[in-house]
């Protein structure tokens, strides 16, 4: 396609206008060789449409900014190419689940809130020694895959659940508890069972692996979700046993 | 008006450590970042942070003074030796804390934090967790404000995301609050505070190829500019040798460390033919590796005149997945290519901003009850070169040391009624200026007064200069500046317009270039990061001392201020 362009249809819509009603609007972007989503919002806001609005801000996939909805499927925008995605149209749509605050930018409020539900941070077992506490090489590779998570909300968007529970604690939450579960330097682990054990927590997940499909970051907060329920079990049958 | 004790502009790491240790002294917080915190550039770096704890078993005999040894010497004796001694010997504490915190670093097989060689430094001295060292400080630290503001028993800590500070409010010698528009709303009004911290960031975004997050405009170092705070050391900025090339996104310096290497379009090791280079080779500090490459690309070996290869295939998948896994992904994503089987295209870029805020060693500006702190001060400790690994250290020492001086000014400030006046017309000041933005139809284009800036600080004010560009480049950003008086948003909605925002950073980013402009045209000598072409050699005599930059209506006004010493005496730069 080199020289060519692509035809996006993005999703716009101001809620506080009165009256005014959801709707896509056509671009076209000259397309060249690793150019971006993200830089093709860019030129649509700079050059042709100065009222887009969406967020961005490292471009590096690393914070987490830019998840929305890229020509079928959940995505950052600045690390989805666009030359693959062919001419278009190309249809892009915030994050699902969450209110609109115009075009491509949800309110991430009540996803912020679900994850303060969990208590991410960590609770030490023991006192602070002098330097600091020690983990194995093993025991440290057991939070690979779960620190990685950017906080997105991708995951949290794609999943079918979140649609019909509100309440639901969801996949990114779930996989942030799972965090300080699986930290061998962490001693809350009760209290974090209690919490994601409840009607709107892991075992409300329905395993559709929407979630897992979806990260950018290719991590699995199904398995994450999945681990956490064994956990739970497992507890519960030392409970019975003790 | 909106009010809090303390006021601190930026979610970065500077900003999450400085309100920690706000909270711990029980004082009342207002946090305020134009994006969610967790959105701030910090969660980008890679490669890890320094301090001597001789994890590493070729480590054994480090020490602190060496740290500050190889930091000064890195500085190229420009660094005020006492405050690198404090952050040397600081550096320990500081990661076994944020370790406590919950920090996942990487682990020596005796489980201890593991460390890597980084540039510059004489031991193996840089702890990380994999190559994502970022994300996983700054996760830890939001992750320490939750645990606040969970316990009941602490003070407010109140978080502003998606607000611009635009202004200061200044009373007689005093900062009085900031003024700040919220970017979802259009609301613009005044934060009441007994002091504010700028923790704000680089402003790597006046440079076009640059790794700076998009949002590293330089308005957090241009708020204070204006407002008489001078500006310290601008004209130093540090140029990466590893970027990918077209979207230059950072490929860390652990690619280098873990022992990656550099090769021309011949496929040689050209760092091997320089006399400044051929000992460290690829853990050479930042700005020989990429002056070095800027010579390979003169002389005409770069890959296409414009790259390099960065060859890991001798380490093998394994260690590359195992060490370098976030390197790989980008490489995968962003360049199309796997490192464990091609080399990947590499290209000098823009990465830090040496300069900043001109503050003392506790955070404190010369305009009382400002403080700033990480990227966007100037303490100094990076002096004419940052050495990889030693600005994440930078953000939380500083962060620390900043808030417990804020902690303590405080409680010795009383405040003026006079100030409160002062905020509420600042604050309308900024209303005004918004509103004439938005209402006034100025005929210039924002977008291509920012294109051109960036554009004549890539070519003009890049890794090697003299006087000619700089003379052409300073010329240049006065007119962008001018040009920016008669600037218009076409887009008048209040909720999220971005142009509107990028236009009122982009006056921010103005006033930054034109400083580092014109320190670089006045310094008649190379050090670290500022290569003179007509200037060569380092001029001690002349230079060993710091430029400020105070904002007049005609321009950046100069002055200087000698460097402290005290420890190491300066001497020639070899590796
Ligand atoms: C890609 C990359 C990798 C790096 N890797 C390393 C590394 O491995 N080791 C190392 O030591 N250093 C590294 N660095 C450098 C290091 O990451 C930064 O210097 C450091 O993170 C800066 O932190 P900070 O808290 O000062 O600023 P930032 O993290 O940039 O935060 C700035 C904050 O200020 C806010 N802000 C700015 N202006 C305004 C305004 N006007 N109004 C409101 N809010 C505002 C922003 O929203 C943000 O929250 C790297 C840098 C880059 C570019
Ligand atoms: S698990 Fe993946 S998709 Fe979900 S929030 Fe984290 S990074 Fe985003």
């Amino acid at each position: 396609m080199g020289g060519g362009s692509a035809t996006f249809k993005i999703f716009r819509h101001d809620p506080s206008a009165e009256g005014e009603e959801p709707r896509f609007q056509e671009y076209e972007v000259p397309v060249r060789p690793g150019l971006t989503v993200l830089d093709a919002l860019f030129y649509v806001q700079e050059r042709l449409d100065s009222s887009l609005a969406f967020r961005a801000s490292c471009r590096a996939a690393a914070c987490g900014s830019c998840a929305m909805h890229i020509a079928g499927g959940y995505g950052l925008a600045c690390q989805t190419q666009v030359e693959p995605l062919g001419g278009g149209p190309i249809v892009l749509r915030p994050l699902a689940h969450l209110p609109i605050i115009r075009d491509l930018v949800v309110d991430m409020g009540p996803f912020w809130e679900k994850y303060n539900k969990i208590r991410p941070f960590l609770v030490p077992g023991e006192p602070a020694p002098e330097k600091e506490r020690t983990q194995s090489p093993d025991d440290r590779d057991k939070l690979e895959g779960l620190i990685d998570c950017i906080l997105c909300g991708i995951c949290s968007s794609a999943c079918a659940v979140g649609g019909t529970d509100d309440a639901y604690l969801g996949p990114a939450a779930l996989l942030n508890a799972d965090r300080f579960v699986q930290d061998t330097r962490d001693g809350a682990t009760e209290e974090r069972l209690r919490i994601v054990d409840g009607e709107h927590g892991v075992w409300r997940c329905h395993t559709i692996f929407s979630c897992q499909e979806a990260c950018p970051k290719g991590l699995d907060p199904t398995g994450a979700i999945m681990t956490l329920r064994r956990t739970i079990i497992r507890h519960r049958w030392k409970k019975l046993v003790r | 008006m909106r009010s809090h004790d303390v006021l601190i502009v930026g979610g970065g790491l500077a900003g999450l450590r400085a309100a920690v240790e706000l909270n711990k002294a029980n004082v009342k917080v207002g946090l305020i970042s134009k994006v969610h915190p967790l959105r701030s550039h910090s969660v980008a770096a890679q490669g890890g942070i320094n301090a001597s704890l001789g994890n590493h078993p070729r480590g054994d005999y480090d020490t602190a003074m060496r740290h500050a040894f190889d930091t000064v010497k890195g500085s190229d004796f420009l660094a005020d030796q006492p405050a690198v001694v404090r952050m040397a010997k600081d550096a320990p504490l500081r990661v076994f804390e944020i370790e406590h915190w919950g920090c996942p670093f990487s682990r020596t097989d005796e489980g201890k934090i593991a460390q890597r060689p980084f540039g510059g430094a004489g031991f193996p001295r840089t702890c990380y967790a994999s190559d994502k060292t970022g994300l996983a400080m700054m996760h830890t630290l939001f992750e320490q404000m939750i645990r606040y503001q969970q316990a009941a028993e602490r003070q407010e800590l109140v978080v502003y995301s998606e607000w611009l500070v635009i202004g200061l409010a200044v009373d007689g010698d005093l900062c009085a609050g900031a003024v700040a528009m919220n970017i979802k709303t259009g609301e613009v009004d005044g934060f009441r505070a007994e002091a504010v911290l700028f923790a704000t960031g680089g402003a790597g975004r006046i440079y076009g190829n640059s790794t700076n997050a998009i949002i590293n405009s330089g308005m957090g170092m241009a708020v204070p500019y204006r407002a008489g705070v001078p500006l310290k050391d601008m004209e130093f900025v540090q140029f990466h040798p590893t970027t990918l090339c077209g979207s230059n996104i950072l490929i860390s310096e652990a690619a280098r460390g873990e022992g990656g290497y550099l090769l021309n379009k011949d496929g040689h090791r050209f760092l091997a033919d320089y006399p400044d280079s051929k000992k460290a080779m690829e853990v050479a500090p930042r700005d020989i590796v990429a002056r070095n490459m800027a010579r390979e690309i003169l002389a005409g070996r770069a890959v296409e005149g414009t790259h390099f290869w960065l060859d890991l295939r001798h380490l093998g998948e394994e260690k590359i997945q195992k060490q370098l896994p976030g390197i790989r992904d980008l490489a995968i994503r962003f360049a199309g290519i796997d490192p464990a089987d091609r080399p990947v295209p590499v290209q000098p870029g823009q990465h830090y901003t040496m300069g900043g805020i001109d503050v003392d060693r506790s955070g404190a500006s010369p305009l009382k009850g400002l403080f700033a702190a990480g990227e966007a001060a100037c303490v100094s400790v990076h002096g004419a070169n940052r050495l990889g690994g030693n600005s994440l250290l930078d953000t939380i020492v500083f962060g620390a040391i900043t808030g417990e001086a804020m902690a303590e000014f405080i409680a010795g400030h009383v405040r003026p009624a006079s100030a409160d006046k002062a905020l509420a017309e600042a604050a309308a000041r900024g209303r005004e200026a918004v509103e004439r933005l938005l209402g006034g139809g100025g005929a210039e284009d924002p977008v291509s007064i920012k294109d051109e800036m960036k554009k004549t600080m890539m070519e003009k004010v890049g890794i090697f200069r003299d006087r000619a560009d700089l003379s052409a480049a300073l010329a240049k950003i006065r007119e962008l500046k001018d040009r920016y008086r008669r600037v218009g948003v076409s887009f008048k909605g209040k909720i999220l317009n971005q142009e509107l925002r990028s236009t009122i950073e982009l006056g921010g980013s103005l006033d930054v270039a034109e400083a580092v402009v014109a320190g670089a045209l006045a310094r008649e000598e190379s050090r670290g990061s500022h290569s003179r072409t007509d200037f060569p050699k380092r001029d001690d005599a002349g230079w060993l001392k710091h430029t400020l930059a105070a904002l007049a209506p005609e321009g950046p006004r100069l002055s200087y201020r000698d460097v402290e010493l005290g420890y190491f005496e300066p001497a020639e730069r070899v590796y």
